[in-house]
């Protein structure tokens, strides 16, 4: 059985906002299945004691205090951005999303300034 | 929904029982960010509160802010939650600018903070203190988004819009969202008891000094949840939830509209969608934002970037004990204190008089006293301008040094309001008013006495005529006095006027 369907594929690219030809959409679930089932084998010999492994260092509480450290001056903070206008960052509308996906919930039914 | 005709809110508690939830989002006070070290405060210029971490740049790496973790922790312990021993943070991926890293880091199957309770008071039909018991699902830590701004396009319009340019001085700030459980049970009390919880939870994190908890500055947000079931039924309707709820009033709207809605759809044969719904505070209507039956598949998986949280048993017994009494024990203390029934404690409530009374208290006059002048004259004024009692212009401590001239016997009551309209007017200390406006009971001359020989310097004739015993002429002198000190005492003012002229009053 397949690890990951043509579906799967096709829903992991639109996530991920890639332009899929349907050719592609094949060739890319063959390679992504032949990956899964060979990271499906370490499953095989994870016995029901060891949890699922998130971070490779066993360390905890990593925090800092809440004190001011400077930044980066705006300049240097656009410096990299493809585009700028009112010192803000200049990116394309998203326009064909009907939601907007931000947890702020802002988008196209709002957030207009 | 314009051509739907609303059934009656009676009508819809009698044949449906409402389940609510909310979600609030609480914007922490920490001086700097959930990640970084990037500074938090309010209102600098776009982009000038960024750096390598909250702009998502490659080789950065997030490290946890300690005060947000433990304003987190004492959140949950303020509502009976229990601690995680384990918890870690997750990435949730979405395609939208607001975050530059493309995802969110939040907590999605480990949060720090799960299961506990707040009590919440409301006022039943009997007019008595009713209590609900609204359960907590999860408190959580995550950041918060940078703000997006829509330009370009022929129109201007938001849906024309072309461009997005964004701020990310928002982005990382520590948030922390309270997830109810389903609140179930509360039938047409359902919009009080959700804006009542809502105002509980505020009045609780105040409390805990770990936010300003402003909704209208956006650092409180609140979605609601509602769904309707035919009333005896077992199974619960399908819920929407409502954003953009931005007050608490709003909250009380939100959800007895959107009964209202379900209600109508229900009663023509129709089905409640899953979906987003916005709140719209003009119209107080919800309209469909997103279905979520074609959702976002946000692709939770554990934040490789942060090393999980196990926060120490020891730290979180000192944090619980070191908890301030909550706000609805600490109203309970202060009306045993002050000795009111629940009636007039309730008055002192809906007024939002409580912490002013406090104050006013505190700063040395009796809560009575305190109560009369916050109840009586300023509420009044407060009406009147359609301001929150706490910004009618006066303090805590001018009400209380007013009521300390009335209790020396210094005022009456009829001076005493007139001081106060002074106070508000932003004149000064009710003493110095009294003292500029010459209201004191017992003249201390002074300042009136000169006001009065200025009165009668400059009217010679009518001065003459008093001496001549035409008394009812000193109307005319007192009003000129009255006119200069801008409301003296009448009385005072027109002894004093016949005692210089040698008329007895």
């Amino acid at each position: 059985m397949s690890a990951i369907s043509r579906e799967e594929v096709a829903h992991l690219a639109r996530l991920s906002r890639l332009a899929v030809t349907e050719e592609e959409l094949d060739t890319f679930a063959g390679q992504l299945d032949v990956i899964l089932q060979a990271v499906a084998r370490v499953g095989e010999v994870a016995a029901a004691d060891i949890p699922p492994t998130s971070h490779s260092v066993p360390l905890t509480n990593v925090l800092r205090d809440d004190v001011v450290v400077p930044g980066l001056t705006r300049a240097e903070a656009l410096s990299g951005a493809p585009d700028s206008e009112e010192d803000r960052f200049r990116v394309p509308r998203i326009l064909d999303e009907d939601e907007p996906p931000s947890p702020r919930g802002e988008g196209p039914a709002e957030g207009n300034a | 929904m314009s051509t739907t005709v609303l059934p009656s809110y009676d009508d819809v508690v009698e044949r449906y029982a409402p389940v609510i939830g909310l979600e609030t989002h609480v914007e922490l006070g920490t001086k700097t960010k959930m990640f970084c070290g990037c500074p938090t405060d309010f209102g600098g210029e776009p982009n000038t509160r960024v750096c390598p971490v909250c702009l998502g740049l490659p080789g950065s790496l997030p490290v946890a802010n300690k005060a947000a973790i433990e304003a987190t922790i004492r959140i949950g312990l303020a509502l009976n939650c229990s601690i995680a021993p384990w918890s870690r943070f997750a990435r949730k991926n979405y395609f939208y600018p607001d975050m530059p890293k493309n995802y969110q880091i939040s907590q999605y199957d480990e949060p720090l903070c799960v299961d506990g309770w707040l009590d919440v008071e409301i006022v039943g039909e009997d007019g008595q203190p009713e209590l609900f018991r609204v359960g907590i699902e999860r408190v959580h830590l995550e950041e918060d988004t940078g703000k997006t701004l829509h330009v370009g396009g022929a129109t201007g319009r938001i849906h024309g819009a072309t461009e997005s340019l964004v701020d990310y001085n928002r982005a990382g700030i520590p948030l922390v969202e309270i997830v109810t459980k389903p609140i179930p049970g509360t039938g047409a009390k359902a919009p009080i008891v959700a804006r009542a919880y809502v105002t509980e939870l505020r009045d609780v994190v105040r409390s805990l000094g770990v936010s300003d908890v402003r909704m209208e500055e956006g650092s409180l947000r609140c979605d609601v949840n509602t769904s309707l079931s035919p009333a005896g039924s077992a199974e619960w309707g399908t819920r929407t939830e409502t954003k953009n709820v931005n007050s608490l009033r709003s909250v009380e709207r939100a959800v007895r509209s959107e009964m209202l809605r379900q209600a109508a759809v229900l009663d023509t044969g129709g089905r409640i969608v899953q979906e987003t719904r916005h709140f719209h505070e003009d119209t107080g209507d919800t309209t469909s934002g997103r279905s979520k039956e074609t959702a976002t598949d946000y692709r939770y998986f554990p934040e490789p970037d942060l090393v999980p949280l196990a926060p120490d048993p020891a730290w979180v017994a000192d944090l619980k004990a070191a908890l301030p009494e909550l706000p609805r024990l600490h109203r309970r203390r202060l009306q045993q204190d002050w000795g009111l029934n629940d009636h007039d404690m309730q008055s002192v409530l809906n007024a939002g008089a409580v912490e002013l009374i406090e104050q006013t208290v505190a700063a040395g006059t009796t809560p009575a006293g305190a109560r009369k002048w916050w109840l009586g004259e300023l509420s009044r004024r407060a009406n009147e301008a359609g301001v929150e009692l706490s910004a009618v212009g006066a303090t805590p401590a001018q009400v209380a040094e007013l009521q300390k001239l009335v209790d020396a016997g210094k005022l009456n009551d009829k001076l005493a309001r007139t001081v106060l309209e002074g106070v508000v007017a932003g004149e000064g200390s009710p003493s110095e008013i009294m003292a500029a406006r010459g209201l004191e009971v017992v003249s201390d001359t002074g300042a009136l006495t000169t006001a009065v020989d200025e009165a009668i310097t400059a009217n010679p004739d009518i001065a003459a005529k008093v001496r001549d015993g035409k008394v009812a002429a000193a109307g005319a002198l007192v009003g000129a006095v009255m006119k200069s000190t801008r409301g003296a005492d009448a009385k005072t003012v027109r002894s004093l006027i016949l005692s210089r002229l040698g008329v007895e009053g």
